[in-house]
């Protein structure tokens, strides 16, 4: 056997200084993949002891000649089938660096395994069959590494003893790609004829290739360079959590790309609130001093007790992203319904969580296809460029500027469905940073908690007049009082004899009664208590704002009262004086209700009693975390 | 291009004065120097510490499955560095009841000592596990019942669990939030993408999710992040007479391997020029040629 790794580098006791790049192997299904890379293994001699022997007779077992494949592919209906289903990871090591080996399945249908493996990659392997040449999946591989940012990537010409190792087919397909390649934006590192089946241009290059010069693969990979730290680029370390462990308060986060040190002075975006750091928290032995680069998972403490959430980025002042409500991205698409315009999206980028809703698609088209066909969705397996447009204000850079937080994922129930690089950002229209010191509670939420037996929500209760919002408002009111909670009755007309005084029935001014609405209950809400909103609120647009505000302590309950019976009930004597043409503006009658498409829970009221329908409400609040049913581990909820 | 002067970086700024200044420049507010470069254990460490934050932040009632082994201490330390000391979820056991005794008195100690919330649950009797499994695969279903009875005894929705790519060939297809159906299944056929660090946090109800800190470490690695920590360990990892456990399961169904390694340093020459595959003493992989295999689809870690 060939050993390409010498004994003497070996012996290093620690065995991790050795510099470590992370290479994908992609292509289309069957040309090649899980061979290449157990003859890599065989021939760098990282096979385990044991090894060879089992594959033959694994081999033998099913009757087949000898099969490289089968060491990767270790699942049985991998075996059984022959194909790669997911990604793995294997170890090797060159003469001067330790390498993981990606291999990522080539079939269309695990295009998202294949996504998974390549993402996590510093260079890239392209492997293509002599015989068959470029294919579909070889262009839609080659661009997703693009967008996935791999930028080294060596393409392996394999199978080159189908076509009697001939240099002109080589050529041929060299020049194919690395157009293709070159196209995009990527360059090709190397191109190399091998034959991984039997060794050639593997480790050596053998008589069958002696036209060919260039490096065999594990020189190739050898010639890789590890991606480079981020420690160059201005800070950004998105807040992963807020930790009161004890009595200090410890903002916890991965810095995605520059560097911090104590005495910086910060701005938390997209607030952008200021701030100094006051210390760099670590465990065993704190504070720790000097500066703390990217790729660092650091704690810090702060010289203010600002407001800052999960999901806010902390930056320098004067290098800070932009908060945006509007993002254009690159996005390709792994679900199996297309991405359409219109469609509600919830998009992570960095530790935000957002809502949002594609505003356009331009520029839909499969990458694999020469010719792509533009049409209004994003298939599965298809690229496109999107507007989205946030239900909340996030911070983002371009994927130019920051290639960490430029880029974000799209889930569709609780899945990641799709995933892109953000081309612009539209910067919001706060003057940044601003030095409002908001002052926060001096009790810590879980205090609450622990007192109410719930956390804080915002119950939002919608519907017509005379559905009995207000009538279930009070019932649910008294009820949380009872058990020890508490509730806290927001009536949208109450508010509106003060607070909102100003405000009249227009669309525009409605939307801000909302806004302002549900401003004042994510305050109550923030601080551990329920706040219990009924307001007619007919807009699914503004209700879709109060829900970005409160965010995951909104509950939307729709009082979904048949119109009838609401007149009928008339309470207020609204409808009868809008029949009669004296109330302007009035919900039911003149305007039109929107009723909700998904809410937490939908009661009618002229089908349940009303302590049913508390009791109702009550089982959601439980069931959806907000009331507990026992004293809770305190730390959990920190 | 614009630089800033101090006044404007602290009072705020114009938009039309948001220009990105030059890295070179030195720029008030921000502190000078190179911040100390990263080996390849802070990376390991710092990925580690990231991924436990986030199943902390993501999910509702979480635990970290404690084996006492090698693999496992590395991640309760890598925990205590997440959250400043304290390990804000429990611990737990599933136990055998047939761990070497080395292994009962080290969570004694160390439970205390590191302030766990140690929860420990049996497994149930082998006889109510299917008795045409081979030996150890029995052995090893009657911990993933013993598991699934903890699950649902507690309702966790996350189970952080130790297990490394390098281990085995099924563990290095794994996801590093992986979804489990109700039955604590694993449907290697249909694994959500998962990409730049976002993970898929949200299991169905009744389904949990298996979170795993340390799997692209390597044995290796752990023994060295070991060393450098100062993480005690069990003393059955070091050779004795000739022979140590690599990796520690049941009393019944591991074997030691021959050895001379009787420090952690020795133990890192060891790997370095061994070839033998890590489980080599565990029966159960050796059973049948998907043993384990089926063993991970059903549940088992």
């Amino acid at each position: 056997m060939n050993m390409i790794v010498p004994q003497t580098t070996l012996a290093t006791p620690n065995g991790t200084t050795r510099p470590q790049v992370r290479i994908v192997i992609v292509g289309h299904v069957d040309h090649g993949k899980s061979t290449l890379v157990g003859r890599l293994l065989h021939e760098t001699g990282s096979l385990p002891d044991g090894k060879l022997e089992m594959l033959k007779a694994v081999s033998a077992r099913r009757g087949m000649p000898f099969e490289w494949s089968f060491l990767l592919d270790a699942l049985q209906t991998e075996r059984d089938q022959g194909i790669t289903i997911d990604t793995t990871q294997i170890r090797f090591r060159t003469q001067s660096r330790d390498v993981v080996l990606i291999d990522a399945p080539g079939h269309a249908e695990f295009l998202r395994n294949m996504i998974t493996g390549a993402s996590q990659a510093d260079g890239a392997v392209l492997i293509i069959d002599a015989l068959e040449g470029v294919r579909d999946q070889t262009r839609r591989h080659g661009y997703l590494l693009h967008l996935l940012g791999v930028k080294q990537v060596a393409i392996v010409v394999n199978k080159m003893d189908r076509v009697d190792f001939s240099a002109t087919r080589f050529n041929e397909i060299s020049d194919e790609i690395s157009a293709h390649l070159i196209e995009l934006g990527v360059t090709p590192t190397a191109v190399i004829p091998i034959s991984a089946r039997d060794g050639d241009g593997v480790a050596e290059r053998t008589p069958n290739i002696s036209w060919y010069s260039g490096p065999t693969v594990v020189e190739a990979l050898d010639a890789l360079t590890p991606a480079r730290a981020l420690d160059e680029l201005t800070l950004r370390l998105p807040v992963q959590a807020i930790y009161k462990f004890d009595d200090r308060r410890i903002v916890a986060g991965r810095i995605e790309s520059g560097s911090l040190t104590t005495g910086d002075e910060i701005v938390i975006m997209p607030a952008g609130k200021i701030a100094k750091i006051k210390s760099v928290e670590s465990w065993p032995s704190t504070p720790v001093s000097g500066p703390q680069g990217a790729g660092r998972s650091v704690g810090i403490t702060l010289d203010r007790e600002l407001f800052i959430e999960r999901g806010d980025v902390i930056a320098h002042v004067d290098t800070a992203p932009r908060d945006t409500r509007r993002l254009r991205a690159r996005i390709f698409w792994l679900h199996d319904a297309p991405l359409k315009e219109g469609a509600s999206i919830l998009l992570r980028l960095g530790t935000r969580e957002a809502r949002a809703t594609v505003v356009a698609i331009e520029k839909a088209v499969d990458p694999g296809e020469l010719e792509g066909v533009a049409t209004k969705a994003i298939a599965r397996n298809h690229v496109g460029e999107i507007d989205i447009s946030l239900a909340q204000p996030l911070a983002a850079d371009t994927y130019n500027d920051n290639p960490r937080t430029g880029r974000l994922v799209i889930e569709v129930n609780g899945r990641i469905a799709g995933g892109g690089l953000v081309l612009s950002v539209l910067a919001g229209q706060r003057a940044v940073p601003v030095d409002i010191v908001p002052v926060e509670s001096a009790l810590r939420p879980d205090e609450r908690s622990a007192r109410y037996h719930h956390g804080g929500a915002v119950v939002w209760l919608t519907g017509l007049p005379g559905s009995g919002k207000s009538t279930l408002a009070k019932a649910l009111e008294r009820r949380l009082f009872d058990n020890g909670g508490s509730p806290i009755l927001l009536d949208g007309d109450t508010l509106r004899a003060g607070l909102n005084n100003d405000l009249g029935f227009s669309a525009k001014d409605r939307t801000e009664n909302i806004r302002r609405l549900a401003e004042v209950a994510t305050h109550l809400a923030r601080n551990g208590h329920i706040a219990i909103v009924a307001a007619v609120s007919p807009s699914l647009h503004d209700r879709a704002a109060a829900r970005g505000i409160a965010d995951t302590l909104f509950r939307e309950i729709y009082v979904a009262t048949p119109a009838e019976i609401c007149e009928e009930r008339d309470p207020k004597g609204h409808y009868a004086k809008a029949r009669a043409g004296t109330l302007q503006g009035f919900t039911g009658i003149i305007n039109d209700y929107q009723p909700p498409t998904s809410v937490e829970l939908t009661i009618d009221t002229s089908q349940l009693a009303i302590n049913e329908a508390t009791d109702a409400t009550e089982r959601m609040l439980s069931q959806t975390g907000i009331i507990f049913d026992e004293i809770v581990d305190l730390a959990a909820n920190i | 291009m614009h630089i800033l002067n101090n006044d404007q970086a602290v009072h705020g700024l114009r938009d039309s004065a948001r220009i990105v200044a030059p890295v070179t420049q030195q720029i008030p507010g921000r502190t000078p120097g190179k911040p100390p470069s990263m080996d390849h254990l802070d990376e390991l460490e710092a990925q580690s510490i990231y991924i436990l934050r986030e199943a902390f932040a993501r999910l509702k009632k979480l635990a970290l499955l404690w084996s006492l082994g090698k693999d496992s201490n590395v991640m309760i330390w890598l925990a205590r560095k997440a959250f400043f000391g304290r390990v804000p979820f429990p611990a737990l056991h599933v136990d055998t009841g047939k761990k070497f005794p080395e292994m009962y008195a080290f969570r004694d100690q160390y439970a205390k000592e590191w302030g766990l919330d140690l929860k420990v649950d049996y497994c149930p009797p082998i006889e109510t596990i299917d008795p045409t499994l081979p030996p150890a695969a029995r052995s090893a279903a009657r911990k993933t019942e013993g598991l699934k009875l903890a699950l649902s005894k507690y309702g966790f929705d996350g189970l952080i669990a130790g297990i490394r790519r390098d281990e085995e060939a099924t563990r290095a297809k794994e996801r590093v939030f992986s979804p489990r159906g109700t039955e604590g299944g694993w449907d290697v056929r249909d694994q959500p993408p998962e990409f730049w660090d976002q993970f898929n946090a949200s299991p169905p109800p009744g389904a949990h999710l298996r979170i795993h800190p340390i799997l692209h470490w390597t044995e290796a690695d752990i023994w060295a992040y070991t060393q450098r920590e100062n993480i005690p360990i069990i003393p059955l990892y070091l050779a004795k007479d000739g022979k140590r456990y690599r990796s520690l399961g049941d009393a019944d169904i591991t074997n030691p391997v021959s050895s001379h390694a009787r420090t952690i340093e020795e133990i890192l020459i060891e790997l370095e020029s061994t070839k033998e595959p890590e489980r080599a003493g565990r029966a159960l992989d050796h059973e049948t040629e998907d043993a384990f295999e089926r063993l991970r689809v059903a549940g088992y870690l």
